[in-house]
């Protein structure tokens, strides 16, 4: 199954930017991002391999495609590319509902839905949300996210941001918040195929509101995965990220998906490497809580 | 050498001489219209007396449809009203939902290859109180081929469980807005929306671009005109990427293709920029019968669907407001762009907020770049107001309503999408004139059948499906319609110095008809029967055909 992350959001909110930031930082990754247009992506010439009138090829492994007036066909021709991509990337249009296409996205055989990602300007989010025309398609994106990137923050007070957020947290219930600036938001918390054991240290690049911390645990018994699954997603935890590989009982093995209160758990590969990564706020995190649902999660 | 046409009557649309005996032609131009002894004074002619008893008309130009309705007709037909193919066979309505399952099961015998797909179109379950076509029910018909029938809007399809096999939706678990499940739990196999149609149309026979037309299709495109006695025609929604715009170069330039084609860029999946740089490009490759260069923007998505972009009150069901397909500062970046560059937009608009935006839009961008005789159009344009329209006029703005829509869904939108009062004035005609605004009609084809003089009707008669009058204040005279379905949607193409009436220096397009339609009565302009078309001086007999 190919993992697939919409990133949503009105003009201006960054999304170009963070795309651009992911395929800068893909280390490895085989990503594919899917735009509505190539115009409006400025990819640096020097990365682009070849480029045709729908695909571009860029070093690395990565590709990027334009979806024009067929999203669904277009993902359909991307899950054929041989060889497959490790992630796609959709950069949703400006005034798309990210919710509707997830909803798309999950009848298309051969993709599972990684998350929905809604990037917003925080200088003008609130106000474009109160626009005549556009202020219920911005309510409408922010519902059904799992990650809301509050981007731009250094271009606001910090008592302003206080106010997003706190705006945010009516307006996209589901959601974890994130700030950044300069859409830098680390590759490991848009995408799941960045959070693993055998990458390593996480580095965690985030506006300075946000210290971000990453931590593994070792899982070696067997656990309930739901029961773990839905807990590591709970608002109580407001972890970002997890995701991990256990067993339900002996010789099985799961994998385990979190982005905010969004989780899934699927089969997996029984050498995937047993374990649990997840990313939280270092102001927040409870060690000591995960620790203690993973106990309870034992069999 | 110069023809001298004579015909029972001539009608021309040019209010200097409305009525005419004899139009001589030359070189696919008109020379003069008037009487035989006006035009023998141009010397050496040839009389020809073949229209003798005739009515002509200006060749009738269509300004909103789509040249797929040709590739349309290789699928089963499954409409309720009767309706005319490329080749001149008349496929009766069918009235009930066994009536379209009898249709397909024809079909299904008909085919050597049991497993090879069958797609049908025009399926509208509305005029069959609204009972809906199952999985269950397309599997009568077979079982082992995918079956898939496209609903008349466009917005909806009916699959059989074959066809939610192969695309992987038979089973359980599915929860998708569009994809409503049966008691079992499992897919009904009505699929609503394009980004679900997709993935399963493909499994049925239904083209990648639902939006394209094919050599074949546009070639049975052009027999449809000349049943329609149209003699230009748009293609309102084309990417025209390289090898189709060559291809539609290449069939329109062919001795016997009978119509001028205007296709529009399709806006998506373009920065403005882009979408101007390649417009202006196409623009170089114009030929006299395809004309390229224009642009089509759609701003909302449609009233029946409950996509269009309401303003209060809103629905009449309730439902939520629907979606923007553009955003506005994208609207306003491409007016700016074309009109800088004399490029010249057509957009869709069906609700009254997205008519609102396009307004407020095109005056910031005039504002910006005025620009003289801009003719920017909104097409349908269906629940304008009065305030709309009088603003439009002053921004130098036409309108092209969508008066088939009346017809054929005036019902539903009296009870369900808008309620009495707006539908009344969906596609006001008459206060569009009232107003001074330029106008068109059109059909939307294949939404609804091509002919324009079926759309003169709806426009003058205002009648729904059910019979009922709806909006008698909007009805407009039939000199008013005939002036919409010539020189009003020439206007908006800014095609009115070439075509549109019959006059000295205009191409020769004639309609070329059996009846005469300033005679046979309002309540009668549907039933005008169309002996053929003359295009730039070539006569074609919609009799005479060949299939």
């Amino acid at each position: 199954m190919l993992p697939i992350t919409i990133i949503g959001g009105y003009l201006g909110a960054g999304k170009t930017t963070v795309v651009n930031h992911l395929l800068r930082n893909a280390d490895g990754v085989r990503l594919a991002i899917l735009v509505n247009e190539f115009g409006s992506l400025p990819i640096d010439a020097d990365l682009i391999e070849a480029q045709d009138e729908d695909i571009i090829s860029i070093a690395g492994g990565c590709v990027c495609c334009s979806y024009g007036n067929d999203l669904t066909l277009a993902l359909m021709d991307l899950a054929k590319l041989d060889p497959a991509p490790d992630h796609v990337v959709l950069e949703a249009s400006g005034v798309a509902l990210p919710g509707a296409i997830a909803a798309s996205v999950s009848l298309l055989q051969g993709y599972t839905l990684d998350g929905i990602i809604v990037l917003t300007d925080v200088e003008t989010v609130m106000e474009q949300a109160s626009d005549v025309y556009i202020g219920d398609t911005i309510e409408r994106q922010l519902i059904d996210a799992d990650l809301v990137v509050l981007n731009k923050t250094d271009l606001i007070s910090d008592d302003e941001l206080q106010g997003v957020s706190k705006w945010m947290r009516d307006k996209a219930p589901r959601a974890e918040t994130i700030c950044s600036r300069h859409g830098a938001v680390a590759p490991a918390i848009l995408l799941q195929s960045f959070l693993s054991q055998d990458r390593g240290d996480l580095m965690l690049p985030a506006h300075d509101a946000d210290v971000l911390k990453s931590q593994a645990f070792t899982i070696e018994e067997a656990v309930d995965v739901e029961k773990l699954a839905e807990g590591l997603a709970s608002r109580d935890l407001g972890l970002l990220r997890a995701k991990g590989f256990v067993d339900p009982i002996v010789g099985v093995r799961c994998a385990i998906q979190v982005v905010g209160r969004r989780w899934s758990v699927e089969d997996a590969s029984p050498d995937a490497p047993l374990g649990l990564v997840t990313i939280g706020r270092q102001s927040t995190f409870d060690e000591t809580a995960i620790l203690s649902l993973i106990s309870e999660s034992a069999l | 050498m110069i023809t001298i046409y004579s015909a029972k009557k001539i009608i021309t649309m040019n209010p200097a001489r409305p009525v005419v005996s004899h139009v001589a032609v030359r070189g696919g131009r008109i020379v003069g219209a008037g009487s035989l002894e006006e035009l023998k004074r141009w010397g050496d002619h040839n009389l020809d007396d073949r229209f003798a008893d005739k009515v002509l008309m200006p060749g009738l130009v269509e300004g909103h449809a789509h040249t797929m309705e040709g590739t349309l007709w290789r699928h089963v037909y499954c409409g309720f009203f009767d309706r005319m193919d490329p080749d001149g066979k008349m496929w009766g309505g069918a009235k009930t939902k066994d009536a379209v399952l009898d249709r397909l099961k024809q079909a299904d015998a008909a085919m050597a290859d049991v497993d090879a797909p069958l797609p049908g179109w025009q399926l509208d379950p509305i005029y069959f109180d609204n009972e809906r076509v199952s999985r269950a029910d397309l599997d009568k018909v077979s079982t082992t081929r995918p079956i898939g029938v496209l609903h008349a809007s466009g917005h909806i399809m009916n699959v059989n469980s074959k066809a939610l096999e192969l695309a992987g939706l038979l089973k359980h678990g599915i929860n998708h807005p569009g994809v409503p499940l049966g008691s079992d739990g499992f897919p009904t196999g009505e699929l609503k929306g394009p980004d679900i149609m997709t993935p399963v149309g493909i499994h049925v026979g239904f083209d990648r671009d639902m939006l394209a037309c094919d050599e074949r299709g546009l070639r049975d495109f052009g027999k449809l005109c000349v049943r329609a006695g149209v003699t230009t025609v748009t293609d309102l929604a084309a990417r025209l990427k390289d090898e189709a715009a060559d291809m539609m170069i290449k069939v329109t330039a062919e001795p016997n293709y009978p119509a001028r084609v205007v296709p529009l860029r399709f806006f998506q999946g373009l920065t403005p920029q882009e979408l101007i740089d390649h417009a202006a490009s196409l623009k170089k490759k114009s030929t006299d019968r395809l004309r390229l260069g224009m642009i089509k923007i759609v701003a909302d998505g449609s009233i029946q669907g409950f996509s269009a972009r309401m303003r209060f009150p809103g629905y009449f069901n309730g439902a939520p407001n629907g979606l923007w397909y553009v955003p506005p500062e994208q609207l306003l970046e491409t007016y700016e762009l074309a009109l800088k560059r004399g490029l010249h937009v057509h957009t869709h608009t069906n609700g009254d907020e997205a008519t609102q935006l396009a307004i407020e839009m095109m005056e910031k961008a005039l504002i910006k770049h005025p620009t003289p005789d801009h003719r920017y159009t909104l097409q349908h344009c269906q629940l304008a107001d009065a305030a709309q329209f009088r603003r439009m006029a002053k921004l130098g703005m036409c309108v092209n309503l969508f008066a088939n829509h009346h017809f054929y869904w005036g019902d539903e939108h009296y009870n369900l999408t808008v309620g009495p009062e707006r539908a009344e004035r969906m596609n006001a005609c008459r206060t569009a004139l009232a107003n001074g605004l330029p106008m068109a009609i059109h059909s939307d084809a294949p939404i609804t059948p091509l002919g324009p003089m079926f759309t003169a009707w709806c426009a003058v008669n205002r009648i729904t499906a059910s019979g009922r009058v709806q909006g008698e204040y909007e009805k407009i005279s039939v000199d008013d319609a005939l002036y919409a379905i010539t020189l009003g949607a020439a206007y908006t193409l800014k095609l009115d110095g070439e075509v549109g009436s019959i006059e000295a220096g205009k191409h020769a397009d004639f309609a070329v008809l059996e009846d005469d339609p300033t005679e046979i009565g309002g309540d009668k302009l549907k039933d005008v029967r169309v002996w053929g078309t003359v295009q730039a001086g070539r006569i074609f007999e919609a009799a005479a055909l060949s299939a």
